[in-house]
C-alpha cells in the first residue's frame, strides 16, 4: 500500500546526506572530542564543523552555540537555566510541554509565571506579552511556529518587548528552524532552542544558541564540555548530523523548496476544505509552510487518525498522553476550540521531499474516510464530533 | 471461519486478549489491536490511601499497555489506544457511584460491557474500516437458523465462564463478535499463548475490577467524590431485625452488601450468639435490615432492564437456571414476565442473598436466555 508521512513535525526522516555525513563517526572515526590525542583530534575537528554552520545559521559567534540532546533540553535548560525564585517569568498557554511543565516546575519554586494566551487565530498578541511585563520580569519564552498549527509567532515584536523590559528572550525555534529565515540578532533574542530529528538530522541531538554574557545555569553538569555549559562527552556522530542538516536546511530556504511544499499543503487544504464542515485552526494567521491543521465537524478525530492510517496516511491528532491514547490538543483549546472540536482537528504537516502523488494519495483517502465516519454515526454531532 | 473483513481485536494486556489476538492473526485473519483507555489509573493516587503506582494486572495501567502494545508487535499487527475515559466516567463509573450511594451493590463489568465496551468497540471499529469486533471472553456465539437468532452459549471452560457479564449483548453486537477462547480451556490458552511466543503467556489473571484498586469499593467512593467536590450522602440510619426493632445504628449505608455478615461499623452493637446478616438495605429510610443466615433466602426476585438472547421474548412461563451473582451456581426457577420490562422468578429452593444491583442471567441448558437487573 502507497504511505503517505504527513507527520513532519513529529519527526523527519534523515536526508541521505546526512546519513552519509555521520557514517564515518560511529566506527572509524569514534574518538572523544576531548581527548588529547588524534583521534580526540578528528572528533574535536568535526564537532567545531558543525558548530561553524550552526553559527553561520543562528547568524551569531560559533562560541554562542551549544549542542544539547535536542529540544526538551534546550527549553528546560533556558528555564532552569535563568529562573529564580522572585523572578517573573512570561510565557504562552500554546508552548511545548517541554516549556510549559517547565513552567509549572519553577512556578513551585517560587518563580510568578504568567501564560499569555492567544488569539483565535492562533496568533499571540505582543500587547499581551508587554502588558505581562513587570519590573521583575527575568525571562520570556515564545515559540517561532506553535507544532500544532503552524502559526509564526511574531517573535521580533516580543524581542523588542524584552529587550525594553531588560529581560532574558528564549525562542523555542524546534519548529521553525529550517521553514523560514532564521536570524537570532533580527529575533532579538538571548537564546534559541533548536532540535536535530525535526530538520531532517537524527534524533536526540540539539542545538542553542547563548547569546555571549548570558548568565545560564548549566542543567547537566560534570566535565567541563561546550564551554562549561552543558557537560557529557560530545555526541560527535548526532552532532555532525545535525550540522549537515542545518547546512541543507538553508539550502532548501533558498532553493525554492519552502514556496513548492507550500503550494501541495495549499493544494491538500484546499481539497480538504472542499469537503463539507471543515476548517482551518489558524486560519488568517502566518503559518510554516509544510503544517495545515484541519477541523472535521461529526467526526471523532481518533478514529479518523486511525482509519487514515490504515489507509496509508499518517497523520496526528491532538497529543498522546501517557498510554498513547489522544487527548484534545492544549493549542486548540487555547484558541478557544472546544473539546469536542479539539478532538476533532488532525495535523497535516509535510515533509519538505512530498510530492504531488502524495497529494493525491492524500486526497483520495481523507475524503472517503470522513464521509464513512460520518455516514456511520451520524449521532454524534455535537456528542463527540 | 475466515472472511474478508478487519477484526478489531480488544486488547487489555492480559493473556487472554493477547491469546485471542495471536489465534486470530495466526490464522490469517487481518487484525488490528485496540486497548481502550478507559480510566486514569493515577487519577485518585494519593487520595485516601489509593496507591500512587498502580499494579499490573488492571486494565489501564501503563504496564498493562505495554504488554498489549509489545503483543501487537510480537504479532505485526496494527495497534492503538483509544481514549474512551469521558465516556467510561459518564457510562460506567458515574451509575456505579449512583447505585451504590443508594444502597445496591452494582457490577461495575456488565455496565461496561452492556453500555459502553461491546458499543464502542464496534462504533470503533466501523469507524476504521473493520466489520467485526473479537474479545478474550470465555463465551461461545453461534447462528441459530431455526430461530433466527444469534445465541450466546457458556464456554468450554465452565470456571471462566463470562456469560454472565454479557447478558446485555444486542444481536447485532453478537453477529459481529467473535469469542476465539469460547472452545478452550484456559491451560489450553496459556499453551496457546507459548506457542504463539508470547512472553506474557504465565502473566497472572486480573481478578480486581480496573478502576478500583484493591477491590475497596468504600475508599475509591470516599476519594472519587473528594476529587469531584462533592459530599459524601448523610446516609447514617438504624440497624433493625425484620419484625422493626431497632438494634442499632450504622454509619452510612454504602457499607453494606445484601449478605454480608454483619459486624462491621455500626454502634450499639446487638449481642446475641449467631451471626448477623444484612438483609435488606433501605435507601430511603437508611434502615438496614439485620437477621439470621436462614432470613437471607429468598424464593423470588424481580428483574428490568432485560434483555433477551436465546429468545425474542418472553411471552410465557419458562422453566430456566438463574445465576444471581458472579460465583453463584445457577438454581432452577420458573420465570414469567410480570408487566412490562419486568420478569419475576421462583426458585424451586430459596436462595440466598438476592442483592439488588445485581444481574439475575437466565440460561437454558448451556444456552444464555436473557438477562436483567435485579430491583
Amino acid at each position: 500500500m502507497q504511505r503517505v508521512y504527513c507527520d513532519a513535525n513529529a519527526t523527519t526522516p534523515l536526508l541521505p546526506e546526512v546519513m552519509e555525513a555521520m557514517r564515518p563517526y560511529w566506527m572509524e572515526e569514534f574518538g572523544n572530542a576531548s581527548s588529547i590525542h588524534l583521534q580526540g583530534q578528528y572528533a574535536r575537528k568535526a564537532v567545531e564543523g558543525a558548530r561553524e554552520i550552526l553559527a553561520r545559521f543562528f547568524h551569531c559567534r560559533e562560541a554562542e552555540v551549544m549542542f544539547n540532546s535536542g529540544g526538551t533540553e534546550g527549553d528546560n535548560t533556558a528555564i532552569f537555566g535563568l529562573l529564580r525564585a522572585g523572578d517573573r517569568f512570561i510565557t504562552t498557554s500554546i508552548e511545548h510541554s517541554a516549556v510549559l511543565r517547565a513552567a509549572e516546575r519553577v512556578a513551585e519554586r517560587g518563580v510568578d509565571v504568567t501564560f499569555v494566551a492567544p488569539q483565535a487565530n492562533g496568533l499571540i498578541d505582543p500587547e499581551e506579552i508587554r502588558r505581562a511585563v513587570r519590573p521583575e520580569t527575568r525571562l520570556i519564552s515564545m515559540m517561532l511556529a506553535n507544532n500544532e498549527t503552524g502559526v509564526l509567532q511574531p517573535v521580533e515584536e516580543v524581542g523588542k518587548i524584552a529587550a525594553e523590559a531588560g529581560a532574558f528572550f528564549h525562542i523555542d525555534a524546534v519548529q521553525g528552524a529550517g521553514k523560514v529565515e532564521f536570524d537570532v540578532r533580527r529575533f532579538g533574542c538571548h537564546l534559541c532552542t533548536i532540535s536535530a530529528h525535526k530538520m531532517y538530522g537524527p534524533k536526540g541531538v540539539g542545538a542553542m544558541y547563548v547569546r555571549r554574557g548570558t548568565p545560564l545555569e548549566p542543567l547537566v553538569v560534570g566535565g567541563s564540555h561546550e564551554r562549561r555549559r552543558r557537560a557529557g562527552t560530545e555526541n560527535v556522530p548526532g552532532i555532525v548530523g545535525l550540522g549537515k542538516a542545518v547546512e541543507l536546511a538553508m539550502k532548501s530556504l533558498e532553493d525554492g523548496t519552502m514556496e513548492r511544499v507550500a503550494r501541495l499543503r495549499d493544494r491538500i487544504e484546499a481539497g480538504i476544505l472542499a469537503i463539507p464542515g471543515t476548517g482551518v485552526n489558524g486560519e488568517g494567521a502566518p503559518r510554516a509552510a509544510n503544517t495545515t491543521n484541519i477541523r472535521f465537524e461529526q467526526v471523532e478525530g481518533e478514529a479518523l487518525v486511525i482509519a487514515l492510517d490504515l489507509k496509508g496516511v499518517a497523520v496526528s491528532g491532538g497529543s498522546a498522553c501517557h498510554s498513547g491514547a489522544t487527548e484534545p490538543s492544549h493549542v486548540l483549546m487555547a484558541m478557544g476550540l472546544d473539546k469536542n472540536a479539539a478532538r476533532a482537528s488532525l495535523r497535516f504537516s509535510l515533509l519538505k521531499t512530498a510530492t504531488d502523488a502524495d497529494a493525491d494519495h492524500v486526497l483520495r483517502v481523507v475524503p472517503e474516510a470522513v464521509e464513512h465516519l460520518r455516514a456511520l454515526s451520524p449521532e454524534v454531532a455535537g456528542t463527540r464530533g | 471461519m475466515k472472511q474478508d473483513t478487519t477484526i478489531a481485536v480488544a486488547m487489555s494486556g492480559g493473556v487472554d486478549s493477547s491469546t485471542a489476538a495471536a489465534i486470530l492473526a495466526r490464522s490469517g485473519e487481518t487484525v488490528v489491536g485496540l486497548t481502550l483507555q478507559l480510566w486514569d489509573q493515577t487519577r485518585l493516587a494519593g487520595r485516601h490511601g489509593i496507591p500512587d503506582a498502580p499494579k499490573a494486572g488492571r486494565c489501564c495501567s501503563l504496564d498493562d499497555v505495554y504488554d498489549a502494545r509489545r503483543v501487537a508487535e510480537h504479532l505485526g499487527i496494527p495497534y492503538y489506544v483509544v481514549n474512551q475515559e469521558e465516556r467510561f466516567e459518564r457510562d460506567v463509573v458515574r451509575p456505579f457511584v449512583a447505585e451504590y450511594l443508594a444502597g445496591r451493590t452494582p457490577i461495575p463489568c456488565s455496565l461496561c460491557n452492556n453500555h459502553l465496551k461491546f458499543d464502542q468497540l464496534l462504533k470503533t471499529a466501523r469507524s476504521i474500516g473493520a466489520e467485526r469486533i473479537a474479545t478474550g471472553h470465555y463465551a461461545v456465539n453461534e447462528y441459530d437458523e431455526k430461530r433466527s437468532r444469534w445465541i450466546l452459549k457458556r464456554p468450554a471452560d465452565l470456571a471462566k465462564d463470562q456469560t454472565y457479564f454479557l447478558f446485555g449483548l444486542t444481536q447485532e453486537q453478537l453477529a459481529h463478535t467473535v469469542f476465539p477462547l469460547g472452545h478452550m480451556t484456559k491451560p489450553e490458552v496459556r499453551e496457546a499463548a507459548r506457542q504463539h511466543g508470547l512472553k506474557l503467556a504465565g502473566k497472572p489473571d486480573s481478578q480486581e475490577i480496573c478502576f478500583i484498586p484493591g477491590g475497596d469499593y468504600k475508599r475509591f467512593l470516599t476519594a472519587y467524590l473528594e476529587e469531584q467536590g462533592e459530599a459524601m450522602p448523610e446516609t447514617a440510619g438504624e440497624l433493625v431485625t425484620a419484625n422493626g426493632a431497632v438494634v442499632g445504628r450504622h454509619e452510612g449505608i454504602f457499607s453494606f452488601t445484601v449478605g454480608q455478615r454483619k459486624g462491621l461499623g455500626g454502634t450499639g452493637r446487638p449481642s446475641g450468639p449467631s451471626p448477623l446478616y444484612v438483609l435488606n438495605i433501605d435507601p430511603a429510610s437508611h434502615r438496614v435490615t439485620v437477621g439470621a443466615d436462614a432470613e437471607l433466602a429468598s424464593r423470588t426476585l424481580r428483574a428490568r432492564q432485560l434483555n433477551w438472547i436465546g429468545i425474542a421474548e418472553l411471552t410465557g412461563s419458562m422453566r430456566v437456571r438463574v445465576k444471581i451473582r458472579h460465583r453463584h451456581e445457577p438454581a432452577w426457577a420458573t420465570l414469567e414476565p410480570a408487566g412490562a420490562d419486568e420478569v419475576l422468578a421462583t426458585f424451586d429452593e430459596p436462595q440466598r442473598a438476592v442483592t439488588p444491583g445485581q444481574a439475575a442471567v437466565f440460561y437454558d441448558g448451556d444456552e444464555v436466555v436473557g438477562g436483567g437487573w435485579i430491583v
